[in-house]
């Protein structure tokens, strides 16, 4: 299945406490809620530009510090179809596959520039930015990744394969 | 046969090489034993195993979120209930009724399940699961919170994880990882007066940067970690997450056993990494050039020595957290304030990190020291460094913290600004009202 939507653009280093910060975290497990705060210290009208199957672009070292699973959650939950950085913070990492948020590692996500209508097929790994004209190449998931993100995150897979089937 | 290539040198009044080390070798690594002695494999760095997980935790940020993937996963009951420890740190006491509602939700979870439950008061969980004994060398733990790497100081490798992992543990007994590489630290030569593993550590995150050993393990070792103490090491271990790794880990030696005998009734199993053990890269620091060190908004790996930032005021001070809130953090604490007075205008807020801890400081005439001082204790926990409550630090102002992560909004206001720094760094800026150099106070 081909990915579409609008490019949001980031920058490095976006930690988990600006993805959702703590002091909501703590407060309800309602991830459509959470979902209205997302990214909101770094830019307060965000949830509100989002359309649903947009992708957020972004830097080096995405999703550093807590292992808030509400930060890839909320993400997911605001209709974010993926996020293309150069690099994610390993325990974002393992979040976003256990919950079904696919990531995508990019070199050259610096290339993309906000508002670009871009095209992702996870099956082979390239994005293409529509409005550039141009093909990015993304770094493979391992496989067990994969496996994890096709039966819907680790709950899922869990519960289709009564236990861990990797 | 190896080879060192120097890569780069940041900066010549720093005192490190960096390294990369290249070998020809079948020697393993302590991340690569445990994790293969776990997973029944010959785990090598880079591959994925499923292994057999030796004890978990999780906290009130994360394990209501467990709770719902445990119960999506159907989970009737747990797998080993005397492997699972809940604890409620992060907002405890509850500051309102939807953290309330949260922990009601964690308290009956225990309950049903029969597992084990530490409740308000008890402590910061990375202080609990040594303290009372849950951890042992050799051992795999996983927690849902980031700074459970604090465990390495014992030679266990542990790693933080999510909400989901934490109820595929519970449910499994077990969870998929990465094997990873790892990059050795080697740590040479005395430290300085005023200065202690928290600078060592700034340091170390500033060489590397916040991303630079992501996916790595961290080995610290070397005759100045030698010499240090557990509680030391558990502040090293604790902030290898902020330079990306999975985890960090010490070699155990008779301190290690020490700690493990006064606390566990565990059997310890020591690893160590073989002598041609293939490493990443290898970084070497001389301790005894490392001054007190200090991390500024809004990142960890931002660092500066402390004479640098000397004229910068601060509006409130804290002592506490998972690493740097133990009776030896305390009692360094106590001694720089003792029969003095906290400037005029500067909160100093403390939190002993369990209440084993704050007894025990309470023992010592290092509580009365501080609340003397004009500090003022708050519960064990986690409420200041996170922002959840207990010290929310107002619009435009410094806050100087013994805490690991000084991210914008960190500790509830995103317009103020954190810095981190040693015990006794924070407590002669709480002194003086502005950071200010420990070796200038320390008789």
């Amino acid at each position: 299945m081909m990915l579409k939507g609008k490019a949001h653009k980031f920058g490095d280093s976006i930690n988990t406490d600006y993805i959702i910060s703590g002091k909501y975290k703590f407060k309800t497990l309602d991830m459509d809620e959470l979902a209205k705060h997302v990214m909101e210290d770094l830019d307060p009208a965000f949830y509100s530009k989002i359309s649903p199957g947009d992708f957020i672009v972004a830097g080096r070292n995405f999703g550093l510090g807590s292992s808030r699973e509400q930060a890839p959650l909320a993400i997911k939950h605001a209709k974010i179809a993926a996020v293309i950085a150069q690099s994610f913070a390993r325990i974002f990492f393992r979040n976003a596959i256990n919950t079904g948020l696919p990531l995508i590692v990019c070199q050259d996500a610096a290339k993309i520039d906000a508002g670009d209508l871009i095209e992702v097929d996870p099956s082979t790994g390239v994005i293409r930015d529509v409005t550039k004209n141009i093909e990015l190449k993304a770094e493979p998931l391992p496989p067990i990744m994969i496996k994890i993100l096709q039966d819907g995150g680790l709950a899922e897979h869990i519960i289709k394969h009564g236990g861990f089937s990797l | 046969m190896e080879i060192f290539i120097i890569m780069y040198s940041l900066n010549l009044n720093r005192a490190h090489t960096f390294c990369v080390l290249v070998g020809d070798n079948l020697g393993k690594t302590i991340s690569e034993k445990i994790l293969g002695a776990h997973s029944g494999t010959d785990a090598k760095a880079g591959d994925m195993v499923v292994a057999e997980i030796d004890y978990a935790m999780g906290q009130d940020g994360t394990t209501p979120l467990s709770i719902k993937a445990f119960q999506k996963m159907k989970g009737e009951r747990l797998k080993r209930p005397e492997m699972i420890s809940l604890v409620i740190d992060h907002s405890a006491p509850s500051p309102n009724e939807g953290v309330s509602a949260l922990h009601k939700m964690m308290r009956e979870f225990a309950e049903k399940m029969s597992c084990n439950l530490y409740d308000i008061g008890e402590g910061v969980c990375h202080q609990l699961m040594p303290e009372r004994g849950h951890v042992a060398p050799g051992d795999l733990v996983i927690g849902a919170d980031s700074h459970t790497t604090t465990y390495g100081a014992l030679n266990a490798f542990s790693t933080g994880i999510g909400s989901t992992d934490f109820a595929a543990v519970m449910l499994t007994g077990k969870l998929w990882l990465r094997v990873p590489r790892t990059t050795k630290v080697v740590y040479k030569g005395k430290m300085q007066k005023g200065v202690y593993s928290k600078d060592l550590m700034l340091h170390t995150i500033g060489l590397t940067t916040a991303d630079g050993c992501t996916y790595d393990t961290m080995e610290f070792t070397g005759a100045t970690v030698k010499s240090m103490s557990i509680d030391a090491r558990m502040t090293m271990a604790n902030m290898a997450v902020e330079a990306g790794a999975k985890a960090g880990i010490f070699e155990a030696d008779e301190k290690t056993l020490k700690y493990i005998a006064e606390h566990s009734k565990r059997e310890p199993n020591p690893v160590f990494s073989d002598s041609d053990a293939i490493f990443n890269r290898k970084l070497k620091v001389d301790s005894s050039k490392v001054p007190p060190m200090v991390a500024k908004p809004h990142s960890v790996d931002n660092v500066e020595p402390v004479d640098k930032l000397l004229d910068i005021s601060v509006q409130q001070a804290f002592i506490g957290t998972c690493t740097n809130g133990r009776v030896e953090d305390l009692r360094i604490a106590a001694k720089i304030l003792k029969e003095k007075q906290v400037k005029s205008g500067v909160r100093l807020i403390v939190a002993p990190a369990s209440k084993g801890i704050y007894l025990e400081a309470l023992r010592l005439g290092i509580i009365q020291t501080l609340v003397k001082a004009g500090a003022a204790v708050v519960t064990p926990g986690c409420g200041c460094c996170v922002g959840t409550h207990n010290g929310v630090p107002s619009d435009d102002e410094n806050v100087i913290s013994t805490a690991n992560r000084n991210f914008k909004g960190r500790m509830g206001n995103n317009k103020a600004f954190i810095y981190l720094a040693s015990p006794a760094t924070v407590a002669a800026s709480a002194l003086k009202g502005r950071i200010s150099d420990p070796r200038e106070v320390i008789a």
